[in-house]
């Protein structure tokens, strides 16, 4: 019964401890999104290469996929962009981009010049894609199942890492 | 006289100036939404620069959802509405204002929780430490000197 009077103390400085440690390890620019688990919105965009053809999100049921958003004017993403190609070359999953405000010719410069992962790049100039799908800071990357759901969220740029510790297993959960 | 030429030099000296001010970015046609816009975003959490609402932002993306907040209100949305269909996308965390469930009550109570045990430990501590003077009676000698003082004390004028 004397120990308590320190015990409790105690015990509320770990728990106040436990929860600044976690605090450490959190970024604070990860926001949860609240789409996991639900279904992906719809869209029906043109593509960037080719204006006349347009893709929609119920052309891609029946299939796994990546959904990367990206724009020739994000910094981060010239950082990711070696990795998606990469990866887009093993085969394990069709990438998908979305061209997040960005002008056709200024897209099709940097894929020139920088690779072309995506088996087509959706164009959205004016963000609304974006908005709907709650993109606030490209690049950012959506894992879709065949059922139209999405099941990860990744914020920021993909790492080398992160394919091999998250996305690529889930592939293989989804695609099983 | 000199003075009036004065003003007037100095306004033909600053005119160029103003015609070339940049001119506000242009607001919805409808000032009544636009005043709804503008008081719904001040509760709004940009999510590019966290600390700054949305009618603060400059970010290309809260100038956007300002648009679409804005358009929402012209289809006849009301706030909640617009505030259902920013959560539905970015999560709670635009709300600057937390809604009360599971995953915030330790947000919302901890505080009063807090408040409420530190006040009952006090209460407690205090309880104990009188009794604990209660419990320690003077013994015979002790109580000769205190009397002795005490009257003592009453001798002398004060």
């Amino acid at each position: 019964m004397r120990y308590l009077r320190f015990l409790i103390p105690l015990a509320a400085f770990a728990v106040l401890t436990g929860f600044l440690m976690k605090g450490l390890w959190m970024d604070p620019h990860t926001v949860p999104s609240p789409l996991i688990d639900k279904p992906a919105p719809a869209f029906r965009l043109t593509q960037v290469a080719d204006a006349g053809k347009s893709i929609g999100r119920d052309d891609m049921l029946g299939k796994v996929w990546l959904l990367n958003v990206w724009a020739s004017w994000c910094v981060s993403c010239r950082e990711e962009h070696p990795v998606l190609v990469e990866f887009a070359k093993t085969g394990v999953v069709p990438i998908y981009g979305l061209d997040y405000k960005d002008t056709r010719d200024e897209a099709l410069k940097w894929l020139d010049r920088l690779g072309n992962p995506y088996q087509a790049s959706l164009f959205d100039p004016d963000g609304r894609v974006g908005i709907d799908y709650g993109v606030y800071g490209v690049p950012e990357t959506y894992v879709i199942d065949k059922t139209g759901t999405i099941r990860y969220k990744q914020i920021g740029p993909i790492t080398p890492e992160i394919l091999h510790d998250r996305i690529v297993p889930l592939l293989r959960k989804l695609n099983a | 006289m000199r003075k009036r030429l004065l003003a007037w030099l100095l306004v033909l000296l600053v005119a160029p100036f103003a015609a070339g001010a940049r001119e506000a970015p242009p607001v919805g046609e409808d000032p009544v939404i636009e005043r709804r816009m503008m008081a719904l975003s001040e509760e709004l959490r940009c999510l590019v620069c966290q600390n700054q609402t949305l009618a603060d932002s400059h970010a290309d993306l809260a100038a956007d959802l300002r648009q679409e907040i804005r358009e929402l209100m012209q289809k006849g949305q009301s706030d909640e509405q617009v505030k259902r269909y920013l959560v539905a996308r970015y999560g709670d965390f635009v709300l600057y204002r937390p809604p009360l469930k599971s995953t915030t009550w330790l947000l919302w109570f901890g505080p009063g929780v807090l408040l409420v045990g530190g006040l009952t430990a006090l209460y407690l501590v205090l309880l104990k430490r009188r009794r604990l003077l209660a419990a320690e009676p003077l013994d015979a000698d002790q109580e000769r000197r205190a009397l002795a003082l005490l009257s003592e004390d009453e001798g002398q004028p004060s």
